[in-house]
């Protein structure tokens, strides 16, 4: 790559932003018709960055996330904006519109079909990203060797305690049992969804861990169902149709 | 590193931006983790203060979330060009001026080794060694034009040193960055 030596030293200042007045717009006229100064503009500015890395180090304040996600959630959905074109980037365009019709019909099919690759890729994107982040909780909810923490009132003994997280049109139920004792092998606790009208729905069996921890992960539930409240009993361990003993532990919705 | 850490740090730059280009609003926040030291530090280093850094911070990363077609992946990294208009950004506060540059003209040519958390980190180490290693005034005039910005005219008369022997130093120790990854 050959930079023109006469402009190398005004590069790098245009690179840094200081460059003004004529020796700014001799740059610019250079830079549109040199492609290796463009490129070396795009080196200095890689230099730049490695200057700016130099400065790392600073940790920014905890608040300044949960301000630019409610930002974010304030901002009007949009849209992607088309990217931008210059005028002579056309210029091969028309050129192909006045060499043939058939051309052109081929270059809008390539077009409309590299959109919709594009879509679909970001698409796909989008999706895997979105997995993922599900993965990732229902993998911390799930995970055996997960630290489970109940904070309780100081000098308050332990007590059993269940979550019960719902979305009633998704039929999506988490429920994370903590300090649940030990049952006899052939027993099991049976969470129930006691809906506003209707007997019991059996929402999971389980079995808490030796640390007394469980958690039940969207077990089959029918849609859309009201939840008046949730409940456990004690129930043989291959778990009951409808309760068979007295409810242990009973919560209503917040 | 937890598997869930590992999971999100596996998810590339392309694929997140294509979901902020698609509106999703969790790869923003994925960005955020990944980048905000980077961008918050520059603006820290430029303004010297942590309110105004922490306005520049957010303008950067509403401005990935309005305009993500800015950043065009083809012509660079992520990181490296977020460090650049943030710094651009923050001089542009410092001056009390607007915005000069589009930010989709910028582009940023990266060292091949600059790309990873890991071998970022030892970068930065290699950067400031050849800072340090720098005749002292070609890396006091460096870092007048890049973290004050401050024309070559304003250094030769905070110096004393002649125009084109400060625009000199600013060029030489940019290409001597540059060769701490190309020796």
């Amino acid at each position: 790559m050959a930079v023109h030596e006469q402009y190398a030293e005004d590069l790098a200042l245009y690179a840094m932003g200081s460059l003004t007045g004529d020796a700014r717009a001799a740059v610019e006229k250079h830079l549109r018709e040199c492609a290796d100064c463009r490129e070396e503009l795009e080196l200095l500015r890689g230099d730049m960055a490695t200057l700016a890395y130099s400065a790392a180090g600073s940790v920014p304040p905890r608040r300044s996330r949960q301000r630019l996600m409610d930002a974010i959630q304030r901002e009007p959905r949009r849209k992607e904006a088309p990217s931008r074109r210059t005028w002579w980037a056309a210029v091969p365009w028309f050129a192909a519109v006045a060499m043939t019709v058939l051309a052109v019909l081929q270059m809008s099919q390539n077009s409309g079909l590299q959109r919709q690759i594009a879509d679909l890729r970001d698409r796909s994107d989008t999706q895997q990203v979105q997995l993922q982040r599900a993965q990732e909780v229902v993998a911390t909810l799930t995970a055996t060797d997960a630290m489970r923490v109940t904070l309780v009132a100081a000098k308050t003994p332990p007590q059993p305690q269940g979550k019960a997280i719902y979305v009633r049109d998704r039929g999506s139920l988490i429920f994370i049992a903590s300090n649940f004792g030990p049952l006899p092998a052939d027993k099991a606790y049976e969470l129930w969804l006691i809906p506003s009208k209707g007997n019991p729905i059996p929402a999971g069996v389980f079995k808490p861990d030796a640390r007394g921890s469980a958690t039940v992960v969207n077990p089959p539930l029918p849609p859309g169902v009201e939840a008046k409240a949730f409940a456990i009993t004690v129930e043989p361990e291959a778990g009951s149709a409808a309760p068979t003993s007295q409810v242990i532990m009973l919560g209503a919705g917040e | 590193m937890s598997n869930a850490e590992v999971k999100v740090a596996s998810i590339n730059d392309e694929a997140l931006m294509s979901a902020v280009r698609a509106g999703d609003e969790s790869a923003m926040g994925v960005l955020y983790d990944r980048y905000s030291r980077v961008v918050y530090s520059v603006a820290l280093r430029v303004l010297g203060e942590t309110g105004a850094a922490e306005d520049v911070l957010q303008d950067i990363f509403m401005q990935l979330w309005r305009n993500p077609g800015g950043f065009d992946s083809r012509r660079g990294s992520l990181g490296p060009w977020l460090a650049v208009i943030t710094r651009n950004r923050a001089i542009d506060v410092v001056r009390k001026r607007h915005p000069e540059t589009d930010i989709s003209d910028v582009v940023v040519s990266v060292h091949p080794d600059m790309v990873g958390d890991a071998e970022r980190n030892r970068a930065m180490e290699k950067v400031r060694g050849a800072l340090n290693g720098m005749p002292p005034a070609q890396r006091i005039a460096l870092e007048m034009a890049y973290f004050e910005g401050l024309s070559h005219t304003e250094i030769a008369a905070k110096t004393g040193d002649a125009l084109g022997t400060v625009k000199t130093r600013i060029r030489a120790g940019l290409l001597a960055l540059r060769k701490v990854f190309n020796p």
